[in-house]
C-alpha cells in the first residue's frame, strides 16, 4: 500500500467551488471502475431488450463525452465488435443445438437433424428453429454483451498504468507482469506490421500458414527481447524494493489474498446468481472482503512506495462511482417498479415494455457523462 | 566510488570467462568512457555496476563489485536504485509509464521519496535537461533525442551518484547525440555525477572523457587517461587516427586541440590536392533507377514530398537527415513494397527490354530489380540455422546469380553453417540478410541505416563491401546518420528534411558545407579539402616519395 501524505497541500491547489471541478483532469481511475462494474451488475439482473440497448447508448454516451486521447482509450470499439460476436455465436449455438419446439412457439426454419450416437444422448444437433428460442437466445447474449461493453468502457475512461498504481504493493510481481505486457503490446502490433512488410522483400509468402512461421518467430523474438529489457529497466530503477518484510510474512499474504479472492469470487457469484444459496452470497463476499484486507494491509507493509500527484478523490469521483452504484441498487431493490417487466416474458410472445424506475436508473448511470470533469484537450506538439 | 576487486564474469554458455580479474577503481566525478569492439564485455562490465550482472542475465560473478560501499551480491539492482541510474541503447525499451512527468517520477516513487520533494526533483530535473516544454507529452511522441534525455532525467530524479550510459546516441542523429552528451557533461560539471559510458562513436565522445576503460577482447580491462590508451588502442577516432599519422604529441582530442596542432600539417598540404576517396571505375554509370516525384502519405500526414531521384550503376550514395525525415518511406517507396501516394519509379535491368515500375512486379520479381535491407534486419531471418536461410533464399530467387553461401564468404567469410542466425554479431547479420538480398541479383541495393550498432571494425568491412557492390555496376544507397562513414563510402550525399530533399551532390560538398556535418578530419583541416585520414596519409605518402 502507497504512503499517503498526511495533507494534500503538495497537490495542486484545491479546486474551490464548481468552477474547479470542471477544470480538466482525469477521474481517478478507481471511480470508473466502480461506475463500471455497477452498471454491470445492473445489467445482470434484466433480460429486457429495450433497457439493455438503452445501457449500451448510456455507455456509448459516457465513453465519447469522458474518453482521451491515449491509445487505450481507441478500443472501445473492439469491445462492441466482441459484443457483436457474443450476441451472433449465442444465437447461432441456440439454431444448431435445437432444444426441441412445442406446437404454440412460432415455427421459423428447420435444420436438417444430424443423429447422434447414443452415448452423446441429450444434445440433439438440427431440427425445428422456433422464433422464440432465437429470441431468448439474443437477448441472453445480449445481456453478456452489455456487461463485456462495461468492462470496456472502464477500460477505455482509465488509464490502464494509472489504475494498476493502485494495486496495492504485495501484488508487486502481478503489476510487474501487467505492467510489460501492457508496455509491450502495442510494440508488439507494430513489429507485427513492420514484418509482415519486410516479408514482401524476400518475396515471401504474407498470407497462410506457411507464411506465419516467418512473421511469428521475429515478432515473438523481437518482443521476448523488450520485456526483458524493460523488465531489468523496472528492476534497475527499484521496481519491487524490498521493505522489512520476512519470508514468513510475504507466504502469510500470499495466503491471505488468494483465500480472500475465493471469497470474493464465490460471494459474487451468490449474489449475481438468483438461484444460489443464500449463505454464498453477502457473507462470502464479506470473508473475502476481510481476508484481502488484512492480506493488503500485510503486505504492504513490506513495499514502500510514494505516489508522484496521487489521483485526488473529490466530488466528481463519488458523484460517478454514486450515480453507478445507485442504480445497480435501484434495479435490485424492486421499488416502484414489477419485477417482471425486468424479464419479460417470451411465452407469449409481446413487445417488452420499459419500465419508469429501471429507465431512470439506467440514465442516472449516463449522469457521469457530464458529472465527471472533461479530460485533457490533446495537447498540440 | 566504483571499485572491482579482482573480478571475473562467467556466463555458463561460454568457455572463457568474458571479464577476467579486473581490478578498476574508479574517482566520484569521472567520466569513463568505455571502448572495445563488439563483443568484448563492455555491456557485462557496465552491468556489473549496478548488480544486472550477475542478478539479472545469470552467468557467475567472482570477485567483488563496489558501489559507494556497497557490494553487488548482496544487493540486487533495485537495491542500488539510488546510487545507480542505468540507461540503455533504446530508451523506448526502459519506458514504464505514458508521460514525461511521470517517467521522471517513476524511479522516486520506487524509492518512496515524499512527494514534496518529488515534485521539487522533477521540476530541477526538467529544467536541468531543457524538458520543461514537453511535460505533460505522452512519451512516444517525442523525438529520439528528446526520448533520451527523458531516460537520462528518469534515473537522475533519484539522484544516483553514478551513471552508466550504454551506448546512449546510437540510434540518434549527429544533433540528437550533441543534445544528448552535452546535457551529460553538464552533468559531470554541475553535479559531480560519475559517469559511465559505452559507445561505438568516439568521435562524439572522446572529447570529453577524463579516463578511458579499454577492453582488447581478451577479458582485461586497461584503464588510463584517454591520450595514454589511445596512442596503441585497436579502436581509435579519426581525430586520434590523424594525431597518429602527424605524429602529434600529446595527442590531441577535440577538435578545438587539434586545429591548433595542426596549422603545420596544414601548411604542408596546402598545395597538394586531394586524392580521391573513392576510385570509382565507373565515372558516368547507365541510369538504373528514375523515380519522379515520389510522395508517401501516412493518415495524410506527407512523410516524403514529391521526391526526384536517380540513381547510377557503380555509384554510392548516402541518405541523410534527421531521424523521421523521410528516408525510409522514401527508401521503401522506391523498392515498391512501402506505400507511395503519388509520381512513379522506373527501374532498368538486363532482363527487362524496358523499365519497370517495382510496385506492379510480383514481389519476387521486384526484389529482382531492388534489393532493400530493412532498418531491422532479423525481420527477414526466422529459421534456425545460417545454412537453412541460405538455402530459403536460394530456393526465393531461381536462376538469378550466384548462390547465397558464395555471396555470404564473399561479404563475410568464416560464418559457419549451423550457427543460429540470432546469435550472429551485428555485423554478420547485416552481412547475412545482405547476401539473402543479394542472391536476387538486384542491380539497385538499398541499404537502411546499415551502420547502427557496428564498431569501427565492421564499418570498415561495410565499406569495403558496398565498394566492391559498386564496382559491380550497382547502385547502392545507404541511409546513415554517420558522417565518417558517409565521407569513406560515399560518393555523393542527398540530405532529407522534412520529407523534402534540400541537398544533392557530390560528398565533399555537401558534408563540409555543414558544420554538423562535417566529418573530424574536415573540421580540422578546413579550409583544405581533406575528409578521411586516408587521403591525408595517402597525401603525406606521396610527399614523401616524391621530394
Amino acid at each position: 500500500m502507497s504512503r499517503t501524505l498526511p495533507d494534500a497541500r503538495v497537490q495542486a491547489p484545491a479546486p474551490s467551488g464548481t468552477g474547479g471541478r470542471r477544470l480538466p483532469r482525469t477521474l481517478h481511475p478507481v471511480a470508473w471502475w466502480i461506475w463500471a462494474l455497477a452498471l454491470a451488475t445492473a445489467v445482470s439482473r434484466t433480460n429486457n431488450p429495450l433497457l439493455l440497448f438503452l445501457v449500451l447508448a448510456v455507455l456509448g454516451y459516457v465513453v465519447t463525452a469522458r474518453r482521451t486521447e491515449a491509445p487505450w482509450a481507441r478500443g472501445f470499439t473492439y469491445y462492441l465488435y466482441l459484443a457483436l460476436t457474443v450476441v451472433t455465436i449465442r444465437v447461432v449455438f441456440r439454431a444448431v443445438f435445437a432444444t426441441g419446439i412445442t406446437p404454440r412457439d412460432h415455427f421459423l426454419f428447420s435444420l436438417p437433424r444430424i443423429p447422434t450416437p447414443d452415448w452423446y444422448a441429450g444434445i440433439k444437433l438440427g431440427g425445428p428453429v422456433s422464433l422464440e428460442a432465437l429470441l431468448s437466445a439474443a437477448t441472453d447474449g445480449l445481456r453478456l454483451a452489455c456487461m463485456l461493453c462495461c468492462i470496456g468502457a472502464a477500460n477505455t475512461l482509465a488509464n490502464p498504468k494509472r489504475a494498476l498504481r493502485i494495486l496495492p504493493g504485495a501484488l508487486y510481481e502481478l503489476g510487474a507482469a501487467v505492467t510489460v505486457s501492457l508496455s509491450v503490446a502495442p510494440q508488439l502490433v507494430q513489429s507485427v506490421q513492420r514484418v509482415h512488410r519486410a516479408r514482401r522483400l524476400r518475396a515471401g509468402r504474407t498470407k497462410g500458414l506457411r507464411a506465419l512461421r516467418g512473421i511469428v518467430v521475429p515478432v515473438l523474438e523481437d518482443a521476448l527481447e523488450r520485456s526483458l529489457r524493460l523488465a531489468s529497466a523496472m528492476d534497475s530503477r527499484g521496481y519491487g524494493r524490498a521493505g522489512t518484510a520476512s519470508r514468513r510474512s510475504r507466504r502469510l499474504t500470499g495466503a491471505l489474498m488468494l483465500l480472500g479472492m475465493c471469497g470474493l469470487c464465490a460471494g459474487a457469484y451468490g449474489l449475481l446468481d438468483a438461484t444460489a444459496p443464500k449463505l454464498l452470497g453477502l457473507p462470502a463476499m464479506g470473508a473475502g472482503a476481510l481476508l484481502c484486507f488484512a492480506g493488503l494491509r500485510l503486505g504492504g507493509r513490506r513495499v514502500t512506495r510514494t505516489t508522484y500527484r496521487p489521483d485526488p478523490w473529490r466530488f466528481p469521483e463519488w458523484a460517478v462511482a454514486g450515480c453507478g452504484v445507485l442504480s445497480a441498487l435501484l434495479l435490485f431493490s424492486k421499488a416502484g417498479f414489477n419485477a417482471a417487466e425486468l424479464n419479460p416474458s417470451i411465452y407469449p410472445l409481446s413487445w417488452p415494455t420499459l419500465p419508469l424506475v429501471p429507465t431512470l436508473a439506467v440514465l442516472l448511470a449516463g449522469a457521469a457523462g457530464f458529472l465527471s470533469p472533461p479530460p485533457h484537450p490533446r495537447e498540440t506538439p | 566510488m566504483i571499485t572491482f576487486d579482482e573480478v571475473t564474469v562467467q556466463y555458463d554458455d561460454t568457455a572463457e570467462p568474458t571479464l577476467r580479474d579486473v581490478q578498476l577503481h574508479i574517482d566520484e566525478g569521472e567520466l569513463c568512457l568505455v571502448v572495445g569492439h563488439t563483443g568484448v564485455g563492455k555491456s557485462t562490465l557496465l552491468g556489473a555496476v549496478n548488480g544486472l550482472v550477475p542478478h539479472f542475465t545469470g552467468g557467475t560473478l567472482f570477485g567483488r563489485v563496489l558501489v559507494d560501499g556497497r557490494d553487488t551480491a548482496g544487493h540486487p539492482p533495485r537495491e542500488l536504485a539510488d546510487v545507480v541510474g542505468v540507461v540503455g541503447q533504446d530508451p523506448v525499451d526502459g519506458f514504464v509509464t505514458d508521460t514525461v512527468e511521470e517517467e521522471l517520477a517513476y524511479a522516486m516513487e520506487q524509492l518512496a521519496v515524499p512527494p514534496a520533494t518529488m515534485r521539487k526533483r522533477v521540476e530541477e530535473t526538467l529544467d536541468l535537461l531543457g524538458l520543461a516544454d514537453l511535460r505533460h507529452r505522452a512519451l512516444h511522441e517525442l523525438s529520439g533525442g528528446q526520448q533520451q534525455r527523458v531516460a537520462i532525467g528518469s534515473v537522475l530524479t533519484a539522484h544516483p551518484r553514478v551513471l552508466v550510459l550504454d551506448e546512449p546516441t546510437s540510434a540518434l542523429d549527429p544533433t540528437a547525440a550533441e543534445e544528448v552528451l552535452a546535457a551529460v557533461t553538464r552533468l559531470v560539471h554541475d553535479l559531480g555525477v560519475t559517469v559511465l559510458l559505452a559507445e561505438h562513436r568516439l568521435e562524439r565522445v572522446v572529447q570529453y572523457a577524463d579516463r578511458v576503460l579499454h577492453l582488447p577482447g581478451d577479458g582485461r580491462v586497461v584503464s588510463g587517461s584517454p591520450a595514454d590508451i589511445f596512442r596503441t588502442s585497436s579502436i581509435a577516432p579519426p581525430i586520434v587516427e590523424l594525431g597518429r599519422a602527424a605524429g602529434w604529441t600529446p595527442l590531441a582530442l577535440s577538435v578545438r586541440d587539434a586545429r591548433r596542432a595542426a596549422a603545420p600539417l596544414r601548411k604542408r598540404l596546402a598545395h597538394t590536392t586531394p586524392p580521391p576517396v573513392r576510385n570509382t571505375p565507373w565515372a558516368d554509370g547507365p541510369e538504373l533507377l528514375n523515380a519522379r516525384s515520389v510522395t508517401v502519405t501516412y493518415q495524410g500526414t506527407p512523410a516524403v514530398r514529391e521526391v526526384d531521384l536517380t540513381l547510377r550503376g557503380g555509384e554510392i550514395t548516402a541518405l541523410m537527415g534527421r531521424n523521421g525525415s523521410g528516408k525510409s518511406s522514401l527508401l521503401w517507396a522506391l523498392q515498391g513494397s512501402g506505400p507511395r501516394r503519388a509520381g512513379s519509379v522506373k527501374v532498368s535491368a538486363l532482363h527487362l527490354d524496358k523499365p519497370r515500375d517495382p510496385k506492379d512486379l510480383k514481389a519476387a520479381e521486384a526484389r529482382r530489380l531492388v534489393g532493400l535491407v530493412p532498418q531491422t534486419p532479423t525481420d527477414l531471418l526466422y529459421l534456425e540455422t545460417v545454412k537453412q536461410e541460405l538455402a530459403q533464399a536460394d530456393l526465393e530467387s531461381v536462376d538469378a546469380g550466384p548462390g547465397a553461401r558464395t555471396l555470404l564468404d564473399r561479404l563475410a567469410p568464416g560464418i559457419p553453417d549451423d550457427s543460429h542466425p540470432r546469435d550472429l554479431s551485428e555485423g554478420q547479420k547485416l552481412a547475412l540478410v545482405l547476401a539473402i538480398q543479394l542472391s536476387a541479383a538486384p542491380m539497385v541495393l538499398l541499404l537502411d541505416e546499415p551502420t547502427r550498432g557496428l564498431d569501427y571494425r565492421a564499418k570498415a568491412e561495410l565499406v569495403r563491401i558496398v565498394d566492391d557492390l559498386a564496382a559491380e555496376g550497382r547502385a547502392v544507397v545507404i541511409s546513415t546518420h554517420d558522417v565518417e562513414f558517409v565521407a569513406r563510402a560515399a560518393d555523393r550525399v542527398v540530405v532529407m528534411a522534412q520529407g523534402d530533399v534540400v541537398a544533392d551532390g557530390p560528398t565533399a560538398e555537401v558534408i563540409v558545407a555543414s558544420p554538423v556535418f562535417a566529418p573530424q578530419t574536415a573540421k580540422i583541416l578546413a579550409p583544405l579539402e581533406f575528409l578521411t585520414v586516408d587521403q591525408v596519409t595517402a597525401a603525406l605518402a606521396g610527399e614523401d616519395a616524391a621530394p
